[in-house]
């Protein structure tokens, strides 16, 4: 099915016929973000009210916050956030490759399908009280080998597009996106090498233990970090804020200086996560070391981020879903500035262990991915069902201002707590007495709990407009087929030459 | 006698990675390439899909 000329009014070069791109897995994708958001926000509210009214464990093995926690973080991580970039993914690919996607539909299909079991195996595994106990890598032995296969699967159908590719140059969200396979590939094998009780247990030994087993499970768990919730999603930002606004990235080559300095700094800063602790002192060091450095790419991406407005700000008060994605950015910088001041050993000692930890982890997750993760569906949904725009203009700017509240509220909060706690933690009297015992710090929590449910809320809230707004435009047929921004812009035209 | 030389290897690891990082900020940012970034950076509105 060859549609639609493929240049740009303006364009030089001939029409070329454009690949019958697969889609039907990227609207399933789309769709499970969304699903999967709902309920990992939900599950996320629950434990947090747990945390406010422990009576809401119920006493039950299958719904203590001991079993729900990892369900909120595989929910949130893997579930919605893996939904949102395995979709993006082949959508970017195929387009900047100009490229159907390697394998066809049977390979989209596979992978949706796939990844949607192997969450689901995961969520029940945890509730029915299988665990490694690793965090972010809760899953047993027999969920990571059907997860290594699908991986590698994924990555030859991404990769095959790369090379089967009509443009010569690989745009660079690919590069970032491929780094994120190719990365969480490696750390997911890495970390997870164990043996299983005996024949046919579903629990198992780690095979590394003592503090290897740690310094491997944060090398994982970091990185998980930089190439799962980073560099993924960078990928998303390279290439959906430059659609949004409707001209090319500020600076092509910031973007490339920025993908080789995160590719060769993150690996090492693992150790952040293991200050104080048996890890020897100059891997403690390296870790910091290498976060502080960190600081400094990870602003220029922000920058090459905001400034690809620079010339089109109106746009931000005309689009709220473009207002979402450079939010986010804006969120990623935050969370890149306070991560390496709090890899810094001196101040790590008050933050960790702390809610401090979980306010950065939030105005990462809820900003940067989260937001990042609504902006680009406000732009892909309409484009993959042919829709001119969303259903509501409106029910955006809601859930705009809902999340952002939501926000502030969670890390607020947790700000003041976190530092409060570790505060009381290391407070002594005169005779060299710890001055507070610790039920009294739980219980000077408690103010700052409610109101990072109500935070929670407030954001779940907004993400249920969205899904309303979503089904709407699926359901309620505008004139399809209509090209959006039929102006030619002058970055377009110039694009086409 | 691999582990004699351990201080060396080390050492030779930080340099060769200044080295290969040092060559890509090189070869980005080469002006003679702006050009060909600029051009690459708007690639994506060749791409035929909507918007
Ligand atoms: C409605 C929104 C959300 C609420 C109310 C919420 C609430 C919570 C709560 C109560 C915890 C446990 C904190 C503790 O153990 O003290 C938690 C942990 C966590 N959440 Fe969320 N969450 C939300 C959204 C998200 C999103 C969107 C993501 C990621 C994309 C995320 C990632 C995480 C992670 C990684 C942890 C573990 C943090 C750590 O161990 O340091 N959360 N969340
Ligand atoms: C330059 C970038 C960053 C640096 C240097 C950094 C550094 C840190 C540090 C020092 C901790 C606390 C470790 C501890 O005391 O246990 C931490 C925790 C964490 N950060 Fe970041 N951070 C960065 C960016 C981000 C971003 C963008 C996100 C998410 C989207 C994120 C997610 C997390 C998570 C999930 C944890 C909690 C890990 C746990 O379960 O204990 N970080 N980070």
């Amino acid at each position: 099915m060859a549609t639609l000329s493929a240049t740009q009014p303006g364009a030089m070069s001939a029409p070329r016929p454009m690949p019958d791109y697969v889609d039907g897995p990227i609207r399933a994708f789309a769709i499970a973000t969304i699903f999967w958001g709902l309920v990992g926000f939900l599950v996320g509210v629950v434990i947090a009210s747990q945390l406010a009214w422990p009576l809401l464990n119920l006493d039950l093995e299958w719904t203590h916050f001991g079993r729900l926690r990892p369900v909120h973080t595989s929910a949130v991580i893997f579930a919605f956030g893996g939904s949102a970039l395995i979709g993006t993914s082949l959508y970017i690919v195929q387009r900047t490759c100009r490229a159907r996607l390697f394998g066809g539909e049977e390979m989209g299909w596979f992978i949706f399908w796939g990844y949607q079991f192997f969450i689901v195996s995961a969520a029940l595994s945890y509730v029915l009280g299988y665990s490694q106990g690793k965090e972010y890598a809760e899953p047993e032995w027999f969920i990571d080998i059907f997860l290594t296969v699908l991986w590698v699967t994924y990555l030859v159908g991404f990769g095959g597009t790369i090379i089967k590719r009509e443009e010569p140059h690989i745009y660079v969200a690919n590069w970032f996106l491929l780094a994120f396979i190719i990365t969480v590939a490696m750390l997911h094998i890495g970390n997870n090498i164990s043996l299983p009780i005996h024949w046919g247990s579903g629990f198992s030994y780690s095979a590394p233990a003592g503090v290897q087993g740690a310094m491997i499970q944060w090398w994982y768990g970091h990185n998980a970090v930089g190439f799962f919730l980073t560099a993924g999603f960078l990928g998303m930002m390279y290439y959906f804020i430059p659609k949004q606004a409707n001209r090319p990235i500020y600076s092509y080559r910031l973007s490339i200086v920025h993908f080789w300095s995160i590719i060769f700094l993150y690996i090492w800063a693992g150790p952040h996560h293991l200050h104080y602790t048996a890890l020897p002192d100059w891997a403690q060091t390296l870790g910091m070391v290498f976060s502080v450095m960190l600081w400094m790419p990870s602003w220029g991406g922000m920058i090459n981020g905001i400034m690809t407005l620079s010339g089109a700000w109106d746009k931000l008060r005309t689009d709220p879903g473009l207002r979402f994605s450079v939010t986010a950015v804006a969120f990623y910088g935050m969370s890149t500035f306070e991560g390496p001041v709090m890899s810094i050993r001196a101040v790590n000692s008050l933050s960790h262990y702390t809610d401090w930890t979980i306010g950065h982890v939030h105005s990462g997750a809820l900003g940067w991915n989260g937001l990042i993760t609504f902006g680009a569906l406000y732009w892909l949904v309409p484009a993959l069902w042919s829709r001119a725009r969303m259903y509501s203009t409106r029910l955006i700017e809601w859930h705009f201002w809902l999340a952002t509240l939501g926000i502030v509220l969670y890390i607020t909060a947790m700000w003041v707590s976190g530092i409060m706690q570790g505060l009381m933690w290391r407070a002594y009297d005169e005779l060299g007495f710890l001055q507070y015992s610790f039920v009294e710090t739980v219980a000077a929590m408690h103010p700052y709990y409610v109101i990072r449910v109500l935070g929670g809320a407030l954001y779940l809230t907004g993400a249920i407009l969205m899904a309303w707004n979503v089904y709407k435009t699926i359901t309620v047929a505008d004139a399809p087929e209509v090209e959006r921004d039929l102006a030619p812009a002058p970055a377009r035209a110039v694009a086409a030459e | 006698m691999l582990v004699e030389l351990q201080w060396l290897f080390s050492t030779l690891w930080v340099v060769w990675f200044f080295v290969l990082f040092g060559g890509i900020l090189f070869w980005t940012l080469k002006p003679s390439r702006r050009q060909d970034w600029k051009r690459h950076g708007e690639m994506i509105f060749r791409d035929g899909g909507k918007g």
